[in-house]
């Protein structure tokens, strides 16, 4: 039995309560959040212990484990204040709002030995998951392109002002959406190299971004496509899906299918045959042990409970996969400023460093002035 | 364990053996993205949903269990209008519309979702107690509000049940808020003269707590099918269940989104215990036809289930 604490009660911190909760090897301990009045109706009717800050929450109700799903902008104080103190968390996405952070926090954690989370719930859906199988296979050979996408209707109008619609806070389509797309990528198929052809435009919102467009490259020479609105009102909800081409074929992924098209058959694959194969969620999915919105939001639960439970921090969530999120990001944003940003590896980095210092000297231009904003200006 | 009064005066309705459900005319399909798409095309006008519901009809289908989504509405003033063209039908409405409530809970907070979809069309006396509920953190007002704000669009309709959706009833479960259930079902028995009905992917767990809150013999829909599709607990914990609590089970998700062929689906559900209803949605009526007549090998389809 683990205690668990959690900070931050919107959407997705209710969803976490409600799962942690409900979850036989936990005890949740305490809730934080800022709405005295949700919090007020929290205890009063179902008793649980609340405090308005986090620290008091740690010190009153010692949860070993810390859910945090605030607005992202506070996730690295909350972050480092519970590894700090030993404790392990699980962490919304994205981790922090700069590359730079998440590492330093990814390394806290692995000093200190803690197990850490973050809710890029796909890795846990089935049908993702497949993927990700088929691509470890070799199933579709060499991989040389992909396609990434998430679209839904999370701002149809102008008008709002919560966190979601600040940049500074970590709103936006970036943060909120496309991080689920570039997490399935660099899942998929690593970290890229660079990131080009950013651009962040604007529907409806006046602080941040409700489109995302970019093209990813890897050291591979495999490129990949990013398209990202959340002002798309003909999906229900949210809709992520990826297309993968190879030298052997393609795949395609959403939440409720996988389809492989194989061009030739694959050694220890032998229940996909040459030419199209369709698997379905309701075949892939392993069942759970209390569902609410979708099994991955159990399942990514689970998981991160066993891990606490059998202390072991390799997950496929944890923060260091994190961090190579948080860097396309940081990538994809100085690219949509029109600025040069360096590949994680440190040797690439140090060569571009030296490139760019080099062309400095020559006295040209490194930062091009047209930032790719365009919609809505 | 005690019941109100309002438990002894409302009188349990009959279900009917199959009911017929509204997923496929919103592009709700748990298999695939682009059924649902195409489902939400051919769906995109109301003549086409009216078409599919009158072929249901002719079929012997008398209840439509469906969610609260405004395409409902425009139904509803459909049916209102021509009253011995649709004599008989009834619906369940599956409260609330879930998705509104998500997608406006990203954009104003949860807070802010339900203050949304207060009403605010001048009920003085409504306003008046949700201001109120609000203020002094008295949740079940707020509740009571927000169910009579739903139920507005099946004014003068029958609607023997009325049902809290999964969504809701699996969220007030998992954080242990189980006293929503009780009112709930209090609300819609006083205001309605209607039975609660409560949605579920986790019938094991829910039997017990609604059986806690006092709510007897419940009606309940979850899904059961032979793959165990979304049954919590599996398939044997729910045969278990439903054998040793009193209620009024209404099974879904029959043929798992078409995972299962559908006489094999059918043939399995009808030996379950204590299931009294099949809720299936189709999009034409060769598919209607041939549910009913799955059904009615085993059950038959044009009785109700006996009153509780």
């Amino acid at each position: 039995m683990i205690k668990v604490g959690l900070v931050g009660l919107g959407k997705m911190g209710l969803s976490h309560y409600a799962i942690f909760n409900a979850h036989p090897d936990v005890e949740v301990v305490g809730l934080c959040d800022s709405s005295g009045f949700l919090l007020d109706i929290l205890h009063k009717y179902t008793g649980v212990a609340t405090f308005s800050r986090a620290d008091e929450l740690i010190d009153s109700a010692k949860p070993e484990s810390l859910v945090i799903s605030t607005p992202t902008g506070s996730h690295a104080v909350l972050v480092r204040d519970a590894l700090s103190r030993n404790i392990d968390v699980f962490c919304e996405k994205p981790l922090t709002l700069t590359a730079e952070e998440s590492a330093e926090l990814s390394d806290l954690a692995s000093e200190r030995g803690l197990v850490t989370q973050v809710g890029y719930h796909n890795r846990f859906l089935a049908t993702f998951g497949e993927v990700k199988r088929l691509l470890d296979a070799g199933a579709i050979g060499t991989v040389t392109h992909a396609m990434a996408e998430a679209y839904g209707p999370v701002v149809l109008k102008p008008a709002g002002s919560t966190w979601r619609k600040d940049r500074n806070q970590g709103g936006g389509a970036l943060y909120d959406y496309a991080a689920h797309a570039i997490n399935l990528l660099t899942w998929y198929m690593g970290e890229p190299g660079r990131v080009a052809g950013t651009s962040l435009g604007q529907v409806f919102s006046r602080q941040t971004e409700d489109q995302v467009a970019s093209t990813l490259f890897f050291e591979s020479g495999a490129t990949a496509q990013l398209s990202v609105n959340w002002s798309d009102e003909s999906a229900r909800k949210m809709s992520t899906r990826v297309t993968i081409w190879g030298t052997n074929g393609r795949l395609y992924v959403d939440r409720q299918e996988c389809h492989a098209y194989l061009r030739n058959p694959v050694a220890g694959l032998d229940e996909y045959q040459p030419g199209w194969n369709v698997r379905y969620t309701t075949d892939l999915t392993p069942p759970v042990w209390y569902y609410l919105r979708g099994e991955e939001y159990s399942s990514q639960v689970d998981g991160f409970v066993k891990a606490v439970m059998s202390r072991d921090t390799s997950g496929p969530n944890s923060f260091g996969a994190a961090v190579s999120t948080d860097r396309v990001i940081a990538m994809m944003s100085a690219d949509a400023r029109g600025e040069r940003v360096a590949a994680a590896p440190e040797r690439v980095r140090r060569r571009r460093r030296w490139v760019l210092r080099a062309r400095s000297f020559q006295g040209r231009a490194l930062r091009p002035t047209s930032p790719s904003r365009s919609l809505g200006q | 364990m005690s019941s109100s009064p309002s438990d002894q005066l409302a009188s349990a309705p009959t279900i009917d053996r199959v009911l017929f459900g509204d997923n496929q005319f919103f592009g709700v399909n748990h298999m695939s993205e682009e059924k649902a798409r195409a489902q939400a095309m051919r769906f995109g006008d109301l003549s086409a949903i009216v078409e599919v519901i009158d072929a249901a009809y002719e079929e012997g289908l008398r209840t439509l269990m469906c969610t609260t989504h405004d395409r409902i509405g425009e139904l509803c003033e459909h049916i209102r209008a021509q009253p011995s063209r649709y004599e008989g039908f009834r619906f369940y409405p599956g409260m609330p519309y879930a998705h509104k409530y998500a997608n406006a809970a990203t954009e104003d907070g949860v807070v802010g979702a339900i203050r949304r979809f207060l009403p605010s069309d001048g009920l003085f006396d409504a306003a008046m107690r949700g201001g109120r509920s609000l203020a002094t953190k008295d949740i079940d007002g707020v509740t009571t509000l927000l169910i009579d704000a739903e139920m507005k669009m099946f004014e003068g309709l029958p609607t023997p049940v009325v049902f809290l959706q999964n969504v809701v009833v699996d969220l007030l479960l998992g954080l242990g808020f189980t006293s929503a259930f009780r009112t709930f079902s209090d609300h819609v028995r006083a205001r309605y003269g209607a039975e609660p009905g409560f949605i579920t992917m986790n019938l094991p767990a829910l039997l017990v707590e609604l059986e806690k809150a006092g709510i007897e013999n419940p009606i309940v829909c979850a899904n059961v099918n032979k793959i165990g599709f979304r049954m919590c607990g599996g398939a044997g914990e729910y045969d278990r269940v439903l054998r040793s609590h009193e209620c009024r089970a209404i099974a879904m998700s029959v043929y798992a989104s078409g995972a299962i062929p559908a006489a094999e689906a059918i043939e399995w559900v009808c030996g379950m215990p204590n299931v009294e209803s099949i809720l299936f949605g189709a999009s034409s009526r060769s598919n209607i036809r041939s549910t009913m007549e799955l059904v009615g090998r085993y059950w038959d389809v044009n009785g109700a289930t006996s009153a509780a």
